[in-house]
């Protein structure tokens, strides 16, 4: 048992350091739920690409460097120590793409992958409907069968589609076989949000930017090139996903170590005005620093050949709570000017919403006590009731 | 990089489970806290049989020279089972602080002994059957007499004052030249930690064991939310506490050892205390009863929180390494 890196991991982490140091911009790009800030975090993600940081673990001829799950994460370690912008591709590259590489043809992967790498095309998730949230295998929105164009025609309304106000593509389950019930008869689909027939209406999220929007599709036509896995296989398809999303991909710990220093920094600036916050910069720094433990025994495990299964949703609670504990310690600090926006102010309003999306912490602790501990589900005849 | 224990610490691990669970461990436990240790002792040896007693005494002195990630593996088995007795000062703290090759060399091989150092640690465990009994003044390793006896809130923890003798006998030379036994106290928490994350394991599951079987309002009382929330976050806390144990174990002699150390007696600190209460919640009266086992470890993980160091002692650790105040 050991956590040190070999000389070539040492090597990638010096080189990925001194760029980002050298490339990071100095300021804060704008808001990327704007039109200028989506537009500049394009640009910063076209210059990650051009050095070939923009999605180090994949193959070289997407746009990645063949990096190993170590070397992602030292690389995601850097990246945040570095401050550098959020990832307006995030949706794309951490969630999509894994399954395109498990599940996708080969002309999928290489009509899809380079430009999702490069942020040149961005992609919304459209999970949720309207009467489908955390019960997400009762959605309705449908798809019908169009053999003379060979392809599909897709109908109904999704909901809180992160980036999906100015994302050009977008990625979810329709139901494409009506006599099948929940998990059943669902396809994953995939398609351009300029489509005919679909609308994309913005929403604003409470800090007042269109973080969100609601898509409604009208007779969408998708051909069968753009289907994901075999169709009625969608929920096994994106369940991968799901794993993925609440698990290693989507929230690195280098998020949390890097906040979790910059609230350490805080303390030595305010910590005299309000020492009573002492223990929560002390738990922060802990959590923060088991989250970066904790990753590395799954990286181990992962790269042993094991799976992350129900693991995700372990860390999917714990890395939720920290954050907002985390931003709420430093509020606490800032006192009387703690309301004046600042990067604390937008961290804390992002990180309200972490025990709510993929999969609330409420579903979250259902898989943990049930596929973790074995605890019993919930009764068929209690589950019916709350259907009706 | 490879964070995952070795299959030769799994089988360590499982060698010891499968010892204590063959040994009535909670009967043993129970005999001990009404002074009847003969079973307790009896025990005591066959753990030294598996090695438990020599993992730190380096093997010129008799012992194993493992590494303290082993340790750790050993010492969240005896969490797991309660298993009574000052183990944390005879197997950890004592052969690190020690001088005298004699002395490690007999506990190495089984023998007992015990150790006051205040302030972190006011009394000295069991003191009546240690066949060394030491005090630690000021970084200074001092024999010591027993004195008046304490009960404590875990019944099996049997706490006597002691009295220092004059002789000096032992304490490690710093490159300063004071003696310290610094390195020993942190080695001690890191023991403790662990005992306290298999006392959080144990309350876990059987805990979980209990609501799958508890029926009321015609259904495993384990398949309404309002229990099955609770537990998964205990198994959430203690996820994130044993990486903190196993990562301090492998800093134990770089600069972050008091940092990392302490950190870890935090996070586990805390989610032991969780797996307790909740354990005694979702157990209902018969968690209460000292008849049932459960007690055994409710009460140890009260106790050991603020054993070697309390929760406030070790995040004022953990701050002033992290602001250069070390």
């Amino acid at each position: 048992m050991n956590l040190d890196f070999s000389e070539a991991e040492l090597a990638f982490q010096t080189q990925a350091r001194n760029w980002l140091k050298a490339n990071v911009p100095a300021e804060p790009l704008p808001s990327m739920d704007t039109a200028v800030g989506f537009r500049a975090h394009q640009d910063w993600e076209a210059r990650l690409t051009d050095a070939r940081y923009s999605v180090v673990s994949w193959p070289e001829e997407y746009h990645g460097r063949g990096a190993s799950l170590i070397e992602w994460v030292i690389f995601e370690e850097e990246y945040y120590r570095a401050g550098a912008p959020g990832r307006v591709s995030q949706n794309g590259i951490f969630l999509l793409a894994p399954i395109i590489f498990e599940h996708g043809t080969r002309e999928q992967q290489d009509r899809y992958l380079p430009t999702m790498a490069s942020g040149e095309k961005i992609w919304a998730q459209a999970w949720s409907e309207p009467e489908a949230g955390s019960d997400l295998a009762s959605i309705r929105s449908t798809a019908t069968r169009d053999d003379e164009r060979g392809g599909w025609l897709l109908n109904g309304q999704k909901t809180w589609s992160s980036r999906a106000t100015f994302a050009h593509c977008g990625f979810g389950l329709f139901r494409s076989d009506p006599s099948a019930e929940r998990h059943n008869g669902l396809t994953y689909f995939l398609f351009p949000l300029d489509s005919a027939g679909i609308t994309v209406r913005p929403i604003a999220q409470l800090d007042g930017e269109a973080g969100f929007a609601e898509i409604f599709f009208e007779d969408v036509f998708v051909p069968d090139a753009d289907v994901l896995g075999a169709p009625g296989d969608g929920w096994r398809v994106a369940m991968s996903t799901a794993g993925n999303e609440r698990g290693l991909s989507l929230r690195s710990p280098g998020r949390f170590c890097a906040a979790a220093d910059r609230l350490v920094e805080l303390w030595k600036e305010r910590g005299a005005d309000h020492p009573e916050s002492w223990d929560g910069v002390v738990d922060a720094w802990v959590k923060a620093q088991a989250y970066r433990l904790y990753t590395w025994g799954t990286v181990t495990r992962l790269a042993d050949g094991g799976e992350m299964g129900a693991a995700g949703s372990v860390n999917k609670v714990f890395w939720s709570e920290l954050d907002i504990s985390l931003h709420e310690t430093a509020l606490d600090l800032l006192g009387p000017e703690s309301e004046v926006e600042s990067t604390w102010t937008d961290g804390y309003l992002f990180s309200l919403a972490g025990p709510i999306y993929a999969g609330t912490n409420e579903i979250q602790r259902n898989i943990v006590a049930e596929r973790i501990l074995g605890l019993p589900r919930e009764p068929k005849v209690v589950q019916k009731m709350v259907q009706r | 990089m490879r964070f995952e224990l070795t299959d030769e610490q799994t089988g360590f691990a499982a060698a010891i489970d499968k010892l204590l669970s063959s040994s009535d461990a909670s009967a043993v436990a129970r005999a001990w806290s009404v002074d009847d240790t003969g079973p307790g002792l009896a025990l005591w040896k066959q753990l030294a049989g598996l090695g438990v007693n020599a993992l730190l005494t380096e093997e010129a002195q008799g012992g194993a020279g493992a590494e303290p990630i082993d340790m750790v593996v050993g010492f969240e088995q005896l969490g797991r089972h309660a298993v009574p007795g000052p183990w944390v000062e005879s197997a950890v703290f004592l052969p690190v602080a020690l001088g005298s090759d004699e002395a490690v060399g007999a506990l190495a091989a089984g023998g007992i002994g015990t150790v006051c150092a205040p302030p972190h640690v006011p009394y000295a465990l069991d003191a009546d059957v240690a066949e060394q009994v030491y005090v630690v003044v000021d970084g200074v390793m001092r024999g010591a007499t027993t004195g008046a006896r304490h009960r404590s809130v875990d019944p099996t923890r049997r706490l006597f004052e002691v009295v220092s003798t004059s002789s000096t006998t032992g304490g490690q030379p710093t490159t300063g030249g004071q003696p310290t036994t610094d390195r020993a106290f942190d080695l001690a928490v890191l023991a403790t930690s662990a005992q306290l994350l298999g006392c959080g394991e144990r309350l876990l599951a059987d805990s979980v064991s209990y609501v799958k079987q508890r029926k009321q309002f015609g259904r495993e009382i384990g398949s309404y939310q309002a229990i099955k929330h609770h537990l998964a976050d205990v198994r959430i806390a203690l996820d994130f506490a044993r990486p903190l144990i196993q990562g301090a174990a492998l800093t134990i002699d770089s600069p972050d050892r008091a940092r990392d150390v302490s950190a870890a007696k935090v996070a586990v600190a805390e989610a032991a205390y969780l797996a307790a209460r909740t354990g005694l919640q979702v157990h209902g009266a018969i968690g209460y009863t000292a008849e049932f086992d459960l007690s055994l470890w409710i009460t140890k993980v009260r106790a050991l929180v603020a054993a070697w160091g309390t929760p406030a002692y070790h995040r004022g650790r953990v701050l002033a390494a992290l602001t250069g105040e070390r």
